[in-house]
């Protein structure tokens, strides 16, 4: 046996030793919550006792995330938890009442968990941060402001609020969103001149883009404004996207590494850059705490062949959320372990193509 | 296979994605193009200065001379085609196995192409009424003959271009802005990215430097780059393109022509005299351009007419493209044929319209295949202007025949690129050049689609890539 065949047994062994301790923590009367605890009366099975591995929570039906609208939110409401502060955090809302996820410490976790994916050198420890995308009632300022001050910076932030963009464009008033994308890099440039020592940055594929060419018009770069390091996720983020991206908006000092992720999961990690690669980017999930599958269209509980493209699914094993099996609303290809990552991966993340045509994606 | 690469102010681009680009009968691909991105787009524009900067390198008269050239070397050399090269019999073939155009068709628009280009000096001296070509490379001079200066400034550094699949002869429309010392940037359409590649080949074979011409194939995404952020763009679009855009100077729509023709009270008894131009204006090159004429207006004999013109179109059938008779162009997308062809059959359930092709064609006008299609002449008699149908224009030799008194003519056409009139009428004529919904207007017996380069089309494009502006140099006289 290789020593990757060892890690990745050795991986999916404390997978199915988190599976069965979460799923015993969410379905305990004495620690899970009401929505699992009244949800396990409907099933055929016993989830204390019949999930004893990961393949086990096949047998819990698909999760549903229109379950996470409306309250009360308090139903989620781990008892284990109970008498922890605790934020709410929403996905969705464009229109009408938005998903929302309970959480207490999982966005920091999650966002430790990734600071020790970060180069040292791109992304050096007491540097200052940039946070360039939405807060209200998103989870990721408050992240990305935990991961500046976990390594040991102070994160500056401009506000966005997408919901607002989304209406734009489907309004079809595209110079208004242009106007606000605007609005929105003159902040950044503003924050970026005041000599805070920005070194690190949290933008999403299109911010970047704005902000790389505004500061190019004005003679300068990225890498002249002081940012070494910089991560961003969307599925918009494509190879030749990121390609482009280090070849021409920010040059060789700098560097930039994908995410993939959402309220519910958190954040996959991206194979580290490697020139063999030709820019695939791949994701891996930050197992044990989300497991990601990449499943047959037409048969969501069987994992396609390696290389093969299927659907993304999702797994939440956390002590605040429990999510068996969530069908994201995007596709790719089922990617191989590798050495850092000992679990299965995903490439080629997009828009799942039933519903590719009428999504707005990468509104920010 | 051939691959055909983004290029990047002449410089190749191998993108990560490629697309086929398939036979429009067989599916199988007879090419893969790379792929820009609007980011890209957005990147080279901010280099576009250095585009007109290399073009300024050269005098107009030099760059005229360079056209020349180019047009000799577009219509008959073997030129690179990205990773191959492609004869002119080649060029033809490729250009209708993707497009579904006859390939005596593509020729005769390769032809169109090269004429323009090789008139250039001409087409660019009338376009200037005139002028000095210095005063555009030197920003102002004075009208030869007279004492007056005149100064030009260019809006832009570059030409964006966002072309269609459908007519290769649009392209002479940017042709112009080369010797005008302007750069261009090229969307071409995902079926024909062989025109513009083969006339940027022939400009660089000629002379051109290679920095002064950018062509980005890509998706819609490449095409919203070049509208949105390039100071001067010129598209091709349908009526909502054109909607959306009206009254932005930046962009110039080309859009549905609904192309007329119309006969005055005076010759109307005559029409039989006008049927060889009434049949031609609809019918040639597939009657697929805006130029084609897609509704006659006559105050008496429409139905007469329609049936005329219906005897000569309607046993037209589809041949294969490679046949020197084919005489219509193939829908690559089968679905918007049927769609056009429901829709006119929906259309004709309406009171006072009448297909008049029906008794002359045998069979559907409608021709579905797997991958394409094929609609058959079509012409329909409209007892009034307020029939429906009475101002329509569809991508197939498609027309109206409408009965209409001649003093609703103007108030019923609506706009219309060009306008063939034909009447001896003093009173009528000058409300035909007053009309100001008629762009090019034919007085006299002109088929539409016979276009005479020295004219603008659509705008002129010096006005549209320059403004007139006030200059001086000295004080003027005491006042």
């Amino acid at each position: 046996m290789s020593n990757l065949d060892a890690a990745v047994k050795e991986a999916r062994e404390a997978l199915d030793a988190h599976t069965r301790e979460t799923v015993q923590w969410h379905f305990s009367p004495e620690t899970g919550s009401p929505f699992w605890l009244d949800k396990a009366k409907t099933y055929d099975f016993d989830p204390l006792k019949d999930v004893q591995c990961f393949e086990d929570l096949k047998k819990f039906p698909l999760f549903e995330d229109e379950w996470l609208r409306g309250g009360p939110v308090t139903r989620w409401a781990p008892k284990g938890l109970e008498g922890k502060p605790a934020y709410v955090f929403e996905t969705g809302g464009t229109t009408g009442i938005p998903k929302s996820r309970l959480v207490y410490e999982d966005h920091w976790i999650d966002y430790e968990v990734f600071s020790h994916t970060l180069p040292d050198q791109y992304f050096p420890k007491g540097s200052n941060w940039l946070m360039l995308g939405p807060s209200g009632p998103r989870r990721l300022r408050l992240a990305v402001e935990h991961l500046a001050q976990y390594r040991g910076g102070i994160c500056f932030c401009v506000d966005l609020d997408p919901r607002y963009v989304i209406k734009l464009l489907k309004k079809g008033k595209i110079k208004e969103a242009e106007e606000y994308k605007d609005h929105v890099i003159d902040q950044v440039l503003t924050i970026l001149s005041a000599g805070h020592d920005i070194k690190c940055a949290f933008m999403t594929p299109k911010l970047l883009e704005a902000l790389a060419m505004k500061l190019i018009d004005k003679g300068s770069s990225i890498a002249e404004a002081g940012i070494t390091g910089i991560f961003g996720g969307g599925t918009e983020f494509s190879p030749q996207w990121y390609r482009f991206c280090r070849e021409e908006l920010l040059g060789p000092d700098v560097y930039i590494t994908p995410t993939y992720g959402n309220t519910l999961m958190g954040l996959a990690c991206s194979k580290p850059f490697d020139p063999a690669d030709n820019y695939k980017i791949t994701y891996h999930a930050p197992e044990p705490r989300a497991i990601i599958e990449v499943v047959d269209f037409k048969d969501y509980n069987k994992v396609v062949d390696y290389g093969q493209t299927g659907r993304v699914k999702l797994y939440t094993l956390t002590k605040e959320l429990f999510i068996p099996g969530f069908m994201e609303r995007d596709e790719g290809e089922r990617e191989h372990p590798c050495p850092q990552y000992p679990w299965d991966g995903i490439s080629g993340t997009r828009p799942w193509h039933e519903i590719a045509k009428s999504t707005t994606v990468g509104v920010y | 296979m051939l691959e055909v690469p983004v290029l990047r102010w002449g410089k190749v681009y191998e993108s990560m994605e490629k697309q086929p680009v398939v036979h429009f009968d067989t599916g199988e691909p007879m090419a893969f193009t790379h792929q820009a991105t609007g980011s890209m787009v957005k990147m080279d524009l901010r280099k576009a200065q250095k585009a007109r900067d290399a073009l300024r390198q050269f005098s107009i008269p030099q760059l005229l001379e360079i056209c020349t050239k180019a047009a000799d070397l577009y219509l008959n050399a073997t030129l690179p085609m990205g990773t191959g090269t492609l004869t002119p019999a080649e060029f033809c073939r490729i250009q209708s196995a993707t497009t579904g155009l006859p390939e005596h068709m593509c020729a005769g628009n390769m032809r169109k192409n090269a004429f323009v280009l090789g008139h250039m000096g001409d087409v660019l001296g009338s376009l200037m009424r005139g002028l000095p070509f210095d005063i555009l490379a030197k920003g102002y001079g004075k009208e030869a003959g007279r004492d007056v200066m005149v100064s030009y400034q260019a809006n832009t550094p570059v030409l964006g271009a966002v072309l269609p699949n459908n007519s290769p002869g649009v392209h002479t429309l940017w042709l112009p802005a080369i010797p005008m010392q302007i750069g261009l940037m090229l969307k071409p359409g995902s079926q024909e990215p062989w025109t513009p590649y083969r006339i940027a080949e022939a400009f660089f074979q000629a002379g051109l430097p290679k920095e002064s011409i950018a062509l980005y194939l890509g998706s819609h995404e490449v095409g919203g780059a070049l509208v949105s952020d390039c100071p001067r763009v010129m598209m091709f679009g349908g009526q909502q393109t054109v909607e959306q855009h009206h009254g932005n100077p930046r962009v110039s729509v080309h859009g549905p022509g609904f192309s007329k023709i119309i006969l005055g009270d005076d010759v109307v008894d005559n029409w039989e005299d006008y049927l060889d131009l009434m049949t031609d204006s609809v019918f040639a090159n597939g009657g697929r351009s805006c130029i084609n004429c897609s509704s006659i207006y006559v105050s008496r004999h429409g139905r007469e007419i329609a049936d005329a013109l219906a005897k000569r179109l309607g046993p037209v059938a589809p041949l294969p493209p490679t046949d020197p008779k084919a005489s219509i162009a193939a829908f690559t997308n089968p679905q918007m044929a049927e769609a056009v062809h429901d829709q006119i059959e929906e259309l004709l359930k309406g009171d006072g319209v009448t297909e008049m092709t029906a008794k002359y064609r045998e069979g559907s006008r409608l021709v579905s295949a797997e991958r394409y299609a094929y609609l058959r002449p079509t012409i329909v008699f409209c007892e009034s202007p307020d029939a429906p149908m009475a101002n329509t224009e569809y991508m197939f030799p498609f027309a109206s025949v409408v009965e209409c008194p001649e003093d609703r003519m103007l108030a019923s056409i609506g706009q219309t690129l060009v306008c063939t009139a034909i009447t001896d009428n003093e009173v009528f004529r000058q409300q035909l050049l007053d009309a100001i919904h008629i762009d090019r207007l034919n007085l006299g017996p002109v088929r539409t689609m016979q276009i005479n380069w020295l004219q603008p089309h659509e705008g002129n494009i010096v006005e549209f890539l320059y403004r007139n502006r006030a200059f001086q140099d000295s004080p003027p006289p005491a006042h």
